[in-house]
């Protein structure tokens, strides 16, 4: 990377008003580190507890969503360059003057794609009290699986962060997506 | 039986389980990435103490966050307590929030809607 790039990597971050930043794999070391640096400085600049719950609830559940993609990755059918690029993922937190936005990034195999964009866009046809049953109904009803996921994290940011999900999956080969979340919290 | 007295940490609850007063507490986070492995032996002492319980069980729910991995298995106490309630003992919940939590407030009748258990909602300036 040329050296000036550095300078522009740091006005984009600028621009964008970014609190952090992160590439690479989710590790639950990563996950405790962010968390108790987001805490921090959320401490600072938030001064409403309920917005900085909310920032920080969201964070958890996208945080343990790439945590946990990182875990299906099947990596005996991956060479290791190819495994590296298929569990990498990104992780942005911008604070605007009225909003917070939590960005991620990661790869996904397209047929998983197709699945978790069906979820997707179920979720955001739901207002904040259809939200609310859909949540009860999967907690309810639904079962743990062995990795203690619930399949309730994307409605929960949904139902937390009051703003419909937005998202992308961009092509990348025969066999992945990358997906892009942002999730804006007022 | 032996009570269950376990310090927070930044991704679990503390958690004190008192047989001979039939108080159970769950305060601070919950928030590990598979709650499975922590709450399990929470779930063998209700099941433990359900077979020689105090004739009232209280039970202080206090967290500040909890993950939607947590809330499972947060669920599954709940069931469990709602199995040994009228045999023996009369089960209370106590769900503590604090001021202005709406979130917080809502996940506890969320449960109070699933959970046949009587539920005292409780809003305090701190957890």
């Amino acid at each position: 990377m040329p050296l000036r790039n550095i300078y522009n990597l740091y006005q984009t971050m600028e621009r964008d008003n970014t609190m952090l930043s992160f590439k690479g794999i989710v590790t639950s070391d990563l996950l405790s580190s962010v968390l108790q640096i987001m805490e921090s400085k959320l401490g600072h600049v938030e001064k409403s507890t309920k917005t900085r719950k909310k920032v920080y609830n969201v964070l958890v559940e996208c945080l343990q969503n790439l945590y946990h993609h990182n875990e299906e990755v099947k990596e005996e059918n991956l060479d290791p360059s190819q495994s590296l690029f298929s569990k990498s993922a990104l992780l942005m937190i911008s604070k605007n003057e009225d909003f917070y936005e939590v960005k991620t990034g990661n790869y996904i195999e397209k047929e998983k794609g197709k699945i978790l964009e069906q979820k997707i866009k179920s979720i955001n046809k739901l207002n904040k009290q259809e939200l609310r049953e859909m949540y009860k109904d999967v907690l309810n009803h639904g079962t743990l699986s062995n990795k203690g996921t619930a399949g309730l994290g994307l409605i929960d940011i949904a139902r937390k962060s009051g703003n419909k999900l937005e998202y992308s999956f961009l092509p990348v080969n025969d066999e992945y997506s990358f997906f892009c979340l942002n999730v804006k919290i007022n | 039986m032996e009570n269950i007295n376990l310090e927070g940490t930044p991704k679990t609850p503390t958690v004190n389980f008192d047989a001979t007063k039939g108080e159970l507490e769950l305060k601070g986070r919950s928030i590990p990435e598979n709650s499975v492995e922590f709450y399990s032996s929470l779930n063998k002492w209700i099941e433990d103490y359900g077979k020689n319980p105090k004739a009232e069980t209280q039970f202080n729910v206090k967290l500040e966050y909890f993950n939607t991995s947590s809330s499972k298995c947060i669920l599954d106490l709940f069931k469990l307590l709602e199995g040994i309630n009228g045999n023996g003992t009369d089960v209370k919940v106590n769900w503590y929030f604090e001021e202005d939590d709406e979130d917080m407030e809502e996940a506890g009748e969320d449960y109070q809607a699933i959970i046949p258990l009587p539920f005292k909602m409780i809003e305090v300036e701190e957890i």
